[in-house]
Parts: structure tokens; C-alpha cells; sequence
């Protein structure tokens, strides 16, 4: 059992700390474990920093792990509690928040940004680039065409410029060196990685140094050795990184560089062990996360009593993306004398492919720009393989595989971040249950996970074990990490044990808690995939869904009734001003799908309102069939071909009440003239002569397309079958909240047409079979509760305690 | 001072607005026993009563902050929402102001 056995604590958490855990939790050890962070949250994807600067991620997608990860492993987190000394004598932390003892203790504090001495450094606007925090203010501080320098041309450096560069900025790098990111690159690639970046608008300067920030108060420009004067609202430091090694120091550890450790990642005191950017091994400090991670697992094995673990280093072969463009350096990538250079060499094409060979055996390997031969590459290096068709082995002139991967060996390391060699990645697909999404194959043996370069290959992967069987398509991600499996896994089982409620979803087949997330999602594909007859759990929807009206911002309620096709009558629009009225509405709004909303209703009016307006829900406020839009049509229209509004009022009338994977918004218009901007719609409906065309993933909203057409029939009856029919697709196949104009691109308007409106008879028929089922099903909430319920809709009472 | 209120009115994950001691308190009824937090949202004073308990944590329905129901903290945010004891006695949930 856990929680009964000898104290850890981990000083630090970052990603190696993390790893460590996840191993720890792996090998079932029995150590009490206490995680002190001081940072204020818990750890997270470091790698992903310079995405969320770019606008590309946010920062809390970057958790590693989530809170109740830890509390589930039994660990306690203790974040944002600093550790102001350690005792190897008496095995004891001092923290900020009071003591904690240890029987072992794992320093993995890793680094902090070296700050060069440069005056003016201590300026406002002059930031490092290490933390959320960092982000933040580097966002805070930046704006479209600002000025940025940043200081430093390695990894760090060049991934704070492109994610700057993405915010709008004008970006500078300024490099001591002659060349970028010198450690992992040799002269020639360095060139063809410049000329990409200086492509995007990044401006390079090399052999440069600072000699001083100046500003008033903050920075406002950057003034170079030669006397060059950059102007800079907003200065970047990244010259390098230094271990955190004051604690250990302090402590009494033998620290070189880092702590110092042997092969087991014992530091010079018993029981205190390091790892991770702040451990020196051998000589060597590393910074990039492949081998740390490696040292993780040994620590972890050694904690849960293996004794033969050792952590021995291995040409470090490394696998970036900077900025955008793909990199691989390994081994010697500046040739010694007696070595042997084979080199490809495409300025205009931003590629660039070295080999350096010593006795015919490969000794080091720079890739810029295409990465196709990499994993390949990696095996060789690591194996110090003797090369016999150079050229080949350069993906020169071969041919394109039919899955990236298949004609690796299974030792090789497919995952260079974690390790992870296809042979494991196989094992993962293959298992019973296995992995069937890149998404799982993360999860269970963390490649891909990290810097995501090797996600194509791990997807090769799947397609190739996945030849021949029925499996969901790589790429299909997992419903949620509570519920970790694919959507059409997912279904499978829950029909299988008659899951029909979230709670038994969440306790059968997830992590028992669940979250905001996929709460709702499991919500809505239960109500799918039952047709309705599932238990419906208001509490785990959203609340718009409980109290079936839209929540603003205010914390009051809007009110959409359903008016069909736009189509009104004087008697309805009264009753409606009357509601607006009696109930004090703060607002009466004609929304742009042809009905009336009222904005400002409190919580607890919402039934009252409901009876007074004696009109259905809208269903405004959800993941629903919202309205169809229309325009008058040939009744009125001089130009009408189709009766427009008929058939509008007929389609809402066909689908409303059904949840859809997203909201659907539908239009029918009487002519090409299309009024009704139908062929911007989720599915659309326009009127020709002699027939209907109809057009799905039409969109105007976050992006504009223009629907692809479905198919053209003849009747208005038949409109409705393909209508009906194309609606209960979407709802089975796309995963929630995807709208119909993402799922159709995803799998393609051929795909689509050949799963309804071609699709064998006997499809169809149980296509019209469970969407008749889904339909029937489907109560107006508006109606059903007429008499409302205080306990959802009102304050709770209370009374004095005696 | 402290305020009770009826078993009956509670339903299981599903949050309820009190007002007491002339505070908006949400009052939560989790997996691991009654919850009571200030009802207000520090980010941007979304209804929290309204938002989706998963375990003893609660997301606020307008930005998706998610508030620790034992401790009070918010997803990135210094400020904390205020908790208060509460506890199952007989029929009723007792909250202590």
C-alpha cells in the first residue's frame, strides 16, 4: 500500500521531477513522496513555453500533470513553497511553509537564465525566458510592430524571437557567436537555419555583443560593442542557463557545475541524489530533456531497490524545432581531421543534410529542413553502424514510404525526447485494448509527448499495425485524459456494459472524477449513442444546459424562443413583448439566426417566463439544432423559385430538440440569390428549378467556408430524408464540439456523401431508424417543466443553526 | 454564526446560491461531503453555484477557472475564494459563517 513506507522528498518540480514521479508511480514503490515546487503551479511542458508566447497554446495546456494526478499517486504537491535549506545530517528540509523530513531526498532543482553582467540589465522591459511568468510579461509588454532584441542565438533564444515574432513584434537576435545555436550545429547548417528565420523576418546579428541596456527607467534600446544602437522596448535574455546549485552548495554537496553525481544519481551526502538540469555527471551537465529524462528512470529504478540501474550516457543526438524549422544534430557535426564529410545542400529550399563518417561508420549527422531520414539516422549514430549507401541513407532518391516508420528496426528510437524505441511504441498498439490514437500512444509510453517532431512517425506506426483491423484512424484523439480512450473505442464499450449515465462512464471506464471538460462531452454522446434513452445527469452539463438558457455575463439568463424558419405571427410577437414586460427583460434583441432574444432574465424567473411565453425552447443557449434560417420565398418573392420558408419551417420543425455535436444552424433560401447566406451554413438548402441543392460546412463565424454541395434533389420530401440523414451522421461520427464544417473537411465531402446520401440502403435505413429514435426521444425542456423546480432554479433559504 | 440548510435542497454536484450573513455563498454538495465557498468568481465574478463540480473542484461557467472547493484557490489568480466550514448534521447541511 502506499503512504505507509519510507519518506522522499523531491526538491523541485519541473519535468524531471515529474518523470521521476511517473516512473515512481509505475514501478508501484512504496515511498512516501512530498514534492516541493516553488513555483506556483504545478510542473509543466517547459518545450511549450515559446508556443503559448506565440499565441499557439495556453498556458495551463502546458501542466504536465494535473493536481489530482498527484493526489491520486498519493504524492503530496506543495506548490509555491520554496526550500530554504537542506540538512543531510539531520534529513531534514527547512521550507517556507515549516519542516520536512526525508529519509531520501532528490535535488532536482534545475536551472536558472545566466544573466551576463551587461549594465542596464536590471531595467524594466528586460525579462528572461524560463517561466509562465516570463510569458507573461513578455506579453504584457509586447504589441504589433514593437521592438525586441533578443539577446542569445541558442535554442531559448531563437524560440523567445519566433514566438515574439508571431505576436506581431520586430524582432533581433543578437549572437556573441559567429554562428546560431553553436553548440548542437556546424557552420553550414547554422547558414541554412538563418536564412529560414531571417525569411520569416527575423533579423540576425552574429559576432555581436552587448554592451549595454539603456533607457530611462526601462529599456528602450540595446547599444552594441561596435556602438550599433537597437531600439528595443523589450529585451530578451537568453544567453544560457546555469544550475541551481545554492541550495546544494549551501548544504555542503560537492557541486562542480551542478551537484554532483555518480552513475545511481547519489550526490556526495547519503541519501540526497540529483537529476536533471542541476545534476553534473561525469563531467557533464546536460540541458536537454532526452537524457534527463533517462536519468529519471534510472533514479526511479534505484529508489524502488534496482541496484544494476545506471545512468551512462550516449551520443546525445538532438531533435528541435526552432522557430518553426526542423533540426537534427547528433554526434560531431564539425568534422575532425581524418573524418569524412557527405553533404546535400539546398539554399534555395532551406535544406540542408550532412553526414560525417570515420571509417565508414557514422559519427555525426546534421539535418535542416527535412527530417526524413532522421529516424534512420538516429539508429546508425547511436549504433555507430557502419553506412553502406550513403546516399540512401540522406533520402536521396528514395521512394516515399508508404508509412513513416516501417522501414525502421524495431530498436530504433523513434521518440529521441523520451527514448522510446518502436519496438515499444509497437507493443503499445498492439496490446490488448492498445493504443489506436497518437494521443494514447503518448500516454502510454510518453513518445511524441514532449517536442512532438516524432507525432508523423508514431502515426506511421499506428497506420501500419493498424493495417487490416478495425481501428479508429490515427490521429483520432481520446475523449479526455479522464477518459482516456478514443471516441469509437468509447462507444463501443459503453454500449457493450449498457453504460447510460456520465457517473458510470466516469467510474467504469474513467478516472472516477472526471472534469469540466468531458463532462458535457459525455453528455452528449451518451444522448447519441442511446438515441436519447440514456439517464440524463444535470449536473454534469454546463448550466445553460441545466436551466436551458444562456448564462451572460452577468450571471443572469438570455431567453430564445423557438420561432420556425424565422416565421412569426402578430399574436406571438405581443405575447413576447408582454413577457419582456411583466419580467422587467433588460434587453429585447433580433439575433442573426431570425428570432428574438431576451437578455437579462434572472435564474429563478426562467420558469415563469417559459410558462408566459407558452413557445418552445430555441435550444440558443446549446450544443444543438439552433435555427433555420430563411428568406420569403416564391409565396411573396418575385424572384422564388422554391417555397423557402415552408420548407425552413418543416426542417426546424424535423430536427429540433436534438443535441448535435456542436451548434448547427441551418438555412433554406428560394433562389441562388440566396438571402438567406445558406451556403455559409452547417447545412444549407437553396431552391432551383426543378429541386433542392443541398450544402453542408458552410461557416461564418471564427472562419469563413463556403459548403461543399452534398447533392441536389428533386422534392422537398427528399431534402428533408438527406437533411435528416446528414444530421444523424454528424451526430454519430464527429467528436463533440467539432462543427460540421471541421468534421466534413476531417474526413473529406466524398467520405461524407458515401456515408449518407450514397450509402447502401440498409445504412441509411438505420441512419433514419436512430435519428426517428433520437428524435422521439427528444423532450422540449421549456414545456416539460413548466412548473419549475426551486431547487435548480432558486436560492437555497437558510435558516439560523441552533 | 452558522446557517443550515435542508439535505433536500441539495442535489448531489449540482452547486445552490445562498444568501447569508449578507453573503452569496455557493454551497455544493461533492462526493467528499458539503462544500461552501464565496459565490463569486474572482476573475470576473462568474455565478460559481453554476459551474461543474468534478471531485472537490468547481469551474466557473463564464471562463472556465477552476476553484479548489477545499482550499479556495483559483486557477491562475492570487486571490483566493473565501471557504466555509460546512458539515452533514441529521437532515440538514450546518454552514459556519
Amino acid at each position: 500500500m502506499k503512504g505507509s513506507g519510507r519518506r522522499l522528498a523531491v526538491v523541485g518540480n519541473g519535468m524531471v521531477s515529474v518523470s521521476l514521479l511517473e516512473q515512481l508511480a509505475a514501478l508501484e514503490t512504496d515511498w512516501r513522496v512530498t514534492v516541493l515546487g516553488d513555483e506556483p503551479r504545478p510542473a509543466y511542458d517547459r518545450i511549450g513555453l515559446s508556443q503559448v508566447l506565440a499565441g499557439e497554446r495556453a498556458a495551463d495546456e502546458l501542466l504536465l500533470r494535473g493536481r489530482d494526478w498527484y493526489a491520486a499517486n498519493g504524492f503530496d504537491l506543495r506548490t509555491g513553497c520554496r526550500v530554504l535549506a537542506l540538512d543531510p545530517a539531520g534529513r531534514r528540509l527547512d521550507t517556507e511553509r515549516g519542516p520536512v523530513e526525508y529519509d531520501a531526498c532528490v535535488v532536482a532543482t534545475g536551472s536558472l537564465p545566466f544573466v551576463p553582467p551587461i549594465p542596464g540589465a536590471e531595467l524594466d522591459g528586460v525579462l528572461g525566458f524560463r517561466t509562465v511568468e516570463d510569458v507573461d510579461a513578455m506579453l504584457a509588454r509586447s504589441r504589433p510592430r514593437g521592438r525586441a532584441v533578443v539577446i542569445g542565438g541558442g535554442l531559448l533564444g531563437l524560440e523567445a524571437a519566433r514566438g515574439l515574432l508571431a505576436r506581431g513584434m520586430e524582432v533581433t537576435v543578437v549572437h556573441l557567436v559567429d554562428r546560431l545555436m553553436e553548440r548542437q550545429l556546424d557552420h553550414g547548417a547554422a547558414s541554412v537555419l538563418r536564412d529560414e528565420l531571417e525569411r520569416m523576418g527575423l533579423r540576425v546579428l552574429l559576432s555581436a555583443s552587448t554592451r549595454s541596456i539603456e533607457g530611462r527607467g526601462r529599456a528602450e534600446s540595446v547599444v552594441l560593442a561596435g556602438g550599433a544602437v537597437l531600439p528595443a522596448e523589450l529585451v530578451v535574455v537568453c544567453a544560457g542557463i546555469k544550475p541551481n546549485v545554492a541550495l546544494a552548495a549551501a548544504a555542503g554537496l560537492a557541486v562542480g557545475r551542478g551537484v554532483q553525481v555518480d552513475d545511481r544519481l547519489a550526490s556526495s551526502a547519503p541519501g540526497v541524489y540529483a537529476a536533471g538540469e542541476c545534476a553534473e555527471h561525469d563531467g557533464m551537465v546536460y540541458g536537454l530533456v532526452a537524457p534527463l529524462y533517462r536519468q529519471a528512470a534510472v533514479l526511479a529504478r534505484h529508489l524502488a531497490g534496482d541496484a544494476a540501474a545506471a545512468f551512462r550516457p550516449l551520443v546525445t543526438a538532438t531533435r528541435l524545432k526552432v522557430a518553426g524549422v526542423d533540426l537534427f544534430a547528433g554526434g560531431r557535426t564539425v568534422p575532425e581531421a581524418g573524418d569524412r564529410e557527405v553533404l546535400l545542400r539546398d539554399d534555395g529550399g532551406g535544406v540542408y543534410k550532412k553526414l560525417v563518417l570515420r571509417d565508414e561508420a557514422l559519427v555525426g549527422v546534421a539535418l535542416v529542413g527535412d527530417l526524413g531520414p532522421m529516424p534512420a539516422l538516429a539508429d546508425a549514430l547511436a549504433r555507430g553502424d557502419r553506412v553502406r549507401d550513403r546516399l540512401a541513407l540522406l533520402g536521396v532518391g528514395a521512394e516515399a514510404e508508404p508509412a513513416a516508420g516501417a522501414a525502421l528496426p524495431d530498436h530504433a528510437t523513434v521518440c529521441g525526447c523520451n527514448g522510446v524505441t518502436k519496438a515499444a511504441i509497437l507493443a503499445a498498439i498492439r496490446a490488448r485494448g492498445g493504443c489506436t490514437t497518437r494521443q494514447c500512444v503518448a500516454r502510454c509510453t510518453r513518445a511524441s509527448s514532449s517536442c512532438g517532431s516524432c507525432a508523423p512517425v508514431v502515426e506511421g506506426l499506428l497506420q501500419l499495425a493498424g493495417a487490416g483491423r478495425a481501428a479508429a484512424p490515427a490521429g483520432v484523439p481520446d475523449v479526455c485524459t479522464c477518459v482516456p480512450l478514443p471516441r469509437t473505442v468509447l462507444r463501443e464499450r459503453v454500449l457493450e456494459l449498457g453504460l447510460r449515465s456520465v457517473g458510470e462512464v466516469l467510474d467504469h471506464l474513467g478516472d472516477g472524477v472526471g472534469c469540466h471538460r468531458c463532462r458535457p462531452a459525455l453528455s452528449y454522446y451518451l444522448d447519441a449513442w442511446w438515441c436519447g434513452e440514456h439517464r440524463e445527469e444535470p449536473a454534469s452539463r454546463h448550466v445553460n444546459d441545466r436551466v436551458h438558457a444562456n448564462i451572460q455575463r452577468d450571471g443572469t439568463f438570455s431567453v430564445v424562443p423557438r420561432i420556425r424558419g424565422g416565421v412569426t405571427s402578430p399574436a406571438e410577437l405581443r405575447r413576447i413583448a408582454d413577457v419582456a414586460e411583466r419580467f422587467g427583460v433588460g434587453a429585447v434583441k433580433i439575433t442573426g439566426g431570425q428570432r428574438i432574444d431576451l437578455l437579462g432574465v434572472r435564474k429563478q424567473d426562467l420558469p415563469a417566463v417559459w410558462a408566459a411565453l407558452g413557445m418552445p425552447s430555441g435550444h440558443a443557449y446549446a450544443k444543438a439544432v439552433r435555427t433555420v434560417k430563411s428568406c420569403v420565398g416564391s409565396d411573396w418573392c418575385r424572384f422564388g423559385v422554391g417555397d423557402s420558408t415552408d420548407l425552413a419551417v418543416r426542417l426546424e420543425s424535423l430536427l429540433e430538440g436534438l443535441y448535435t455535436p456542436h451548434k448547427l444552424k441551418l438555412g433554406v433560401t428560394g433562389c441562388p440569390r440566396n438571402c438567406a447566406e445558406v451556403t455559409v451554413k452547417d447545412l444549407g438548402i437553396v431552391a432551383v428549378v426543378g429541386g433542392w441543392e443541398l450544402y453542408v460546412a458552410g461557416a461564418a463565424g471564427m472562419t469563413v467556408r463556403k459548403g461543399d454541395l452534398l447533392c441536389t434533389v428533386e422534392s422537398a420530401g427528399r431534402a428533408l430524408e438527406e437533411a435528416a440523414i446528414a444530421v444523424q451522421h454528424y451526430r454519430e461520427e464527429a467528436e463533440y464540439l467539432e462543427r460540421m464544417y471541421h468534421f466534413v473537411p476531417r474526413v473529406g465531402i466524398d467520405a461524407f456523401r458515401s456515408a449518407t446520401v450514397d450509402a447502401p440502403p440498409e445504412a441509411r435505413a438505420g441512419l433514419l431508424e436512430r435519428f426517428r429514435r433520437s428524435r422521439t426521444n427528444a423532450r422540449d425542456p421549456w414545456c416539460a417543466a413548466p412548473a419549475g423546480d426551486p431547487v435548480r432554479f432558486e436560492p437555497a433559504l437558510a435558516v439560523p443553526a441552533r | 454564526m452558522s446557517v443550515t440548510v435542508p439535505l433536500a435542497g441539495l442535489r448531489p454536484n449540482e452547486g445552490r446560491l445562498l444568501v447569508a450573513g449578507g453573503r452569496a455563498i455557493a454551497l455544493f454538495l461533492t462526493a467528499a461531503g458539503p462544500r461552501a465557498i464565496d459565490a463569486r468568481c474572482p476573475h470576473a465574478g462568474g455565478p460559481l453555484e453554476d459551474g461543474i463540480v468534478s471531485g472537490t473542484r468547481v469551474t466557473c461557467p463564464l471562463h472556465l477557472r477552476h476553484v479548489d472547493l477545499d482550499t479556495g484557490t483559483v486557477d491562475d489568480c492570487a486571490e483566493r475564494v473565501r471557504c466555509y466550514p460546512a458539515r452533514i448534521t441529521g437532515d440538514g447541511v450546518v454552514v459556519d459563517l
